[in-house]
C-alpha cells in the first residue's frame, strides 16, 4: 500500500511502527513528549505510548546519551532525539567514547542498540548552531554506524531498520526536507539499511549525494537533461559503512564522479569517497573526482546560506568542469 | 580564590558517620548501625586484607614491567568493601578504574582486573554476569550509565515491591575530582527528576591526581545532593562498618523506590594516583602520616583482637592472601596477548564490509611476513 506523506511524517510513522513492534523501544529527548519534538517528528507518540516510553528529558545532551547507555545495558532500545545538530557536541563524549566503544571493549558481551536522531543541515534560515552537518565526525568513529534518509519512503523504513539494528546508529535527518511529500510504500520489502541506491540513471557523469543534497542533485540532473546531458544520481543512504560498490560500478560506466554534500570540504565524506573511487576506478576515470561542498567556514549567517550551500548551479558547474577534461 | 574552604564542614551540617574509631572501638550513631555480628566483621576484614593484597601484587607486577600502569586503592579499602558488601546480587555497580575492592565483592576474579593495565584487554569480565560494569576511564561518564540503568530498573518494575530477593538498585562510584564534571551533575539531576534507584558513592580521597579537593569544589560534596533534591550523607570512608551501614541504608531506600542518595566517603589515597605519579610533588609527608593513623584495616584488626579473635584466624588469612598473590602473579603473565584479527569482529554486532575487507588485508599482510627466524 502506498501513501503520500511528508518525510517528517514518514519518520513519525516509522517510529510508531517500531514502538508497536517492540516494547523495549523508548524515545527520549528534549520536548519529544507533549510537544512532539520541535519538528513534531514524535507527534502523538507520548499520547499513545505513555510517558514512560516517550520520555521528556531534562535539558542535558550528555545526560540523554549517557543514560541511554545504562538503559541499553538493561535491554532497552533507546531512540534519542538531539534537538538540533549544533547541540550534539555536549553529548559527543558519550557518543564516541561510550556508545561507540562498549561492544568492542566488552568483546561483544554488551550491545548498544541506540539510535541517535539528529536533524541536520541548513537551508531553513535558522539562527546559528541550528544548521550544521557533523556527520563526518561520527562516520570516522569506529563502532558507530551513520545513515541519512533523503525521502519519505526511506524515512519510514530506515528509522525502523536503525531501531532494529543491534549496533548504535547515528541517524541524520535532512531537516529542510522534512516537509517534502513522497510516496511511502508501507508493505514492500525495503532495501537493506546499509545499501546505497541509484535514484536516477544516466551515462555522462555520476552525482553522489545523501540526505538533503539528493534532491538538489536530482534537480541538477533534470536541468542537465534539458541540455542533453545524462547524469546518474546515487543516494548513498549509508555513510558508515559506505556502500560504494554501486558507486564504483556507475563511475566505471560514466567515467566521471562528483560528490556533493553540505558539510565543509576538508576531511569531509567527499574526501573519503573520492579517494576510494580513485583507488578502485583509476583506469575508468576521464576526470578527477570533483567535490561540491560547503566551504570550510563555521556555518554562516542564514542570509548567505544559499551561497554557502551547494545548489543547483554549483553542481552543474562541477559537471561542466568534469566534462571539460 | 575563596578565603576559606568549607569542605571540612565547620558548621557541622554533615558530620561524619562513624561506627568504629581508629582505635578499634565501636561507637553508636543515631541514624545508622552495623547489623552484622563479629563473624561478619571477620568477613569484612578478610575482604579488606585481600583487596590490599591485590594492590600490593599489582604494584609489584607494574614495577617488574608486567603492567603498564596500576591505579592503587591503598587506603580506600573500607570505602570499597563497606559499600561493595552492601550490594545484593541483583544490584548493579558502575565503577571507575580504581574499584578493585568492589570488584572483589562482585565476584570478579581479581586477575581479570590486570588485563586493562597490562594492555591485553579493555575490560575482561562479563559486566552482566557480575552486575559490575567495565572500568570507566573517562571521569564521570559512568554516573550517567548508572542513572540510566536505574531508570531501566524502574521501568521494569524492579523496585518498590517489598521483595528482598528481587528489588534492585544501582551504585555509581566516582572521585571528588569527578564532581566537577558536567556528567556527574547531569546524573544527579536526572536521578532526582526520575527518582531513579541509584546511589552515588563518591570516594573523596582528597586528591584528583595532584589537585586537592578544594580545587574541585568549594562546599562539602555531600551538600550537593540537597541542591538536586535528594539526601547527602558523609561517612568516615576509613570505617568499613559505617560505610557498610550507610550504603546498606541508601541502597535499600533506592530499592524501595524512594530515590537516589549521595554518599561522600571521606577517605585518603595513601599511595600514588597511579604508578606514573609522584605524590611528593603535591602533598607533604606529615599529611600522609596523620592519615596512616586512621588506617581502615588496622582499626578492624584492633577491634577483632579485643574481641578475642584467635591468632589462627589471622594466620589463615595470611595464607589465603599469599595464595591470591600467587594467583595474580601467575595469571598476569599468562594473560594472552589479544589477536588483532579477532578484534575486528567486535566493533559491530552486525559487522561491516569495510571492516571485513580491512581484516582480510591485515591477515593477508601478516601471513605474508616471513615467520621470525625462518631465514637461515
Ligand atoms: C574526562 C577525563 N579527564 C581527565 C582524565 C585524566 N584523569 C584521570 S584520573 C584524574 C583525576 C580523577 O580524580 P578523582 O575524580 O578525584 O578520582 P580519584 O582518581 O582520586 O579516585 C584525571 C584528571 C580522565 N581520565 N578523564
Amino acid at each position: 500500500m502506498s501513501t503520500k506523506m511528508p518525510l517528517g511524517k514518514g519518520l513519525n510513522a516509522g517510529l510508531r511502527a517500531a514502538m508497536e513492534a517492540d516494547d523495549k523501544v523508548l524515545i527520549m529527548g528534549e520536548d519529544v513528549g507533549k510537544l512532539g519534538g520541535v519538528f513534531r517528528i514524535t507527534d502523538g507518540l507520548q499520547k499513545d505510548f505513555g510517558e514512560s516510553r516517550v520520555i521528556d528529558a531534562p535539558l542535558a545532551e550528555s545526560g540523554i546519551v549517557g543514560t541511554a547507555v545504562g538503559l541499553a545495558f538493561r535491554g532497552y532500545r533507546p531512540v534519542l532525539e538531539i534537538q538540533f545538530d549544533g547541540f550534539v557536541y555536549p553529548a559527543y563524549d558519550q557518543i564516541v567514547s561510550q556508545v561507540a566503544k562498549l561492544h568492542f571493549r566488552s568483546q561483544g558481551r554488551v550491545k548498544m542498540p541506540i539510535v541517535i536522531r539528529i536533524p541536520f543541515g541548513g537551508g531553513i534560515g535558522a539562527v546559528e548552531h541550528h544548521s550544521e552537518s557533523p556527520e563526518a565526525q561520527f562516520a570516522l568513529t569506529a563502532g558507530l554506524k551513520v545513515v541519512s534518509c533523503s525521502n519519505a519512503n526511506d524515512a519510514f523504513w530506515m528509522i525502523q531498520q536503525a531501531i532494529a539494528s543491534d549496533d548504535p546508529i547515528v541517524f541524520m535527518e535532512p531537516k529542510r526536507r522534512y516537509w517534502d511529500q513522497g510516496e511511502v510504500d508501507t508493505e514492500s520489502e525495503p532495501l537493506p539499511l546499509h545499501a546505497s541506491k541509484i535514484v536516477r540513471d544516466g551515462t555522462d557523469a555520476t552525482l553522489i549525494a545523501y540526505g538533503p543534497m539528493v534532491k538538489t542533485c536530482l534537480e541538477a540532473a533534470e536541468a542537465a537533461a534539458e541540455e542533453s546531458m545524462s547524469l546518474e544520481v546515487i543516494d548513498l543512504r549509508t555513510l558508515s559503512p559506505l556502500d560504494l560498490a554501486p558507486v564504483f560500478e556507475s563511475v566505471r560506466r560514466t567515467g566521471r564522479a562528483i560528490v556533493v554534500h553540505e558539510a565543509s570540504q576538508t576531511l569531509g565524506l567527499g574526501a573519503e569517497i573520492s579517494s576510494r573511487i580513485t583507488e578502485s576506478c583509476f583506469y575508468s576515470l576521464e576526470a578527477p573526482v570533483i567535490r561540491v561542498t560547503g566551504y570550510d567556514l563555521p556555518y554562516p549567517p542564514s542570509r548567505v546560506e544559499e551561497e554557502f550551500l551547494p545548489g543547483l548551479d554549483r553542481v552543474l558547474d562541477a559537471v561542466d568542469r568534469s566534462l571539460a577534461y | 580564590m575563596p578565603d576559606a574552604y568549607v569542605a571540612d564542614d565547620p558548621a557541622g551540617a554533615f558530620p561524619l558517620v562513624q561506627l568504629l574509631t581508629p582505635e578499634g572501638e565501636r561507637v553508636s550513631h543515631a541514624d545508622y548501625s552495623y547489623e552484622g555480628d563479629d563473624e561478619a566483621i571477620r568477613g569484612l576484614f578478610r575482604d579488606l586484607v585481600l583487596s590490599r593484597r591485590i594492590d600490593f601484587e599489582a604494584h609489584a607486577l607494574q614495577r617488574h614491567g608486567e603492567l603498564g600502569l596500576w591505579a592503587p586503592a591503598l587506603g580506600q579499602e573500607a570505602a570499597q568493601i563497606g559499600s561493595g558488601r552492601a550490594l545484593l546480587p541483583q544490584d548493579f555497580a558502575f565503577p571507575t578504574y580504581r574499584e578493585h575492592g568492589v570488584a572483589l565483592c562482585r565476584g570478579v576474579d581479581p586477575a581479570l582486573l590486570l588485563g586493562l593495565f597490562r594492555g591485553v584487554e579493555l575490560g575482561g569480565w562479563d559486566p552482566v554476569e557480575h552486575g559490575f560494569a567495565l572500568y570507566s576511564i573517562v571521569i564521570g561518564a559512568q554516573t550517567l550509565h548508572a542513572t540510566g540503568y536505574a531508570m531501566g530498573l524502574t521501568l521494569d518494575g524492579e523496585v518498590g515491591r517489598n521483595d528482598p530477593e528481587r528489588d534492585a538498585a544501582v551504585i555509581a562510584y566516582f572521585g571528588d575530582g569527578a564532581t566537577s564534571q558536567g556528567d556527574v551533575n547531569e546524573a544527579f539531576d536526572w536521578a532526582a527528576v526520575f527518582n531513579a534507584p541509584v546511589v552515588f558513592f563518591c570516594q573523596n580521597n582528597q586528591y584528583a591526581i595532584s589537585a586537592s579537593t578544594e580545587r574541585n569544589t568549594r562546599g562539602p560534596i555531600a551538600q550537593r545532593a540537597g541542591g538536586f533534591g535528594f539526601d547527602g550523607i558523609r561517612v568516615d570512608g576509613n570505617d568499613v562498618l559505617a560505610c557498610h551501614a550507610v550504603t546498606t541504608a541508601a541502597m535499600q531506600k533506592a530499592r524501595n523506590g524512594e530515590g537516589p542518595t549521595l554518599i561522600e566517603a571521606y577517605t585518603y589515597r595513601m599511595g600514588a594516583h597511579t604508578t606514573s605519579d609522584d605524590p611528593s610533588r603535591y602533598r607533604d609527608s606529615a599529611e600522609v602520616e596523620t592519615w596512616k593513623l586512621k588506617d581502615p584495616i588496622e582499626r578492624v584488626k584492633r577491634y577483632l583482637l579485643t574481641q578475642g579473635t584467635p591468632q589462627e584466624f589471622f594466620d589463615e588469612l595470611d595464607v589465603e592472601a599469599d595464595e591470591l598473590g600467587k594467583h595474580l602473579r601467575e595469571t598476569c603473565k599468562s594473560l594472552p596477548d589479544p589477536d588483532l584479527a579477532a578484534l575486528f569482529d567486535h566493533v559491530y554486532v552486525d559487522g561491516s564490509t569495510e571492516l571485513e575487507e580491512q581484516k582480510a588485508q591485515y591477515v593477508a599482510f601478516r601471513d605474508s611476513l616471513e615467520p621470525e627466524g625462518s631465514e637461515a
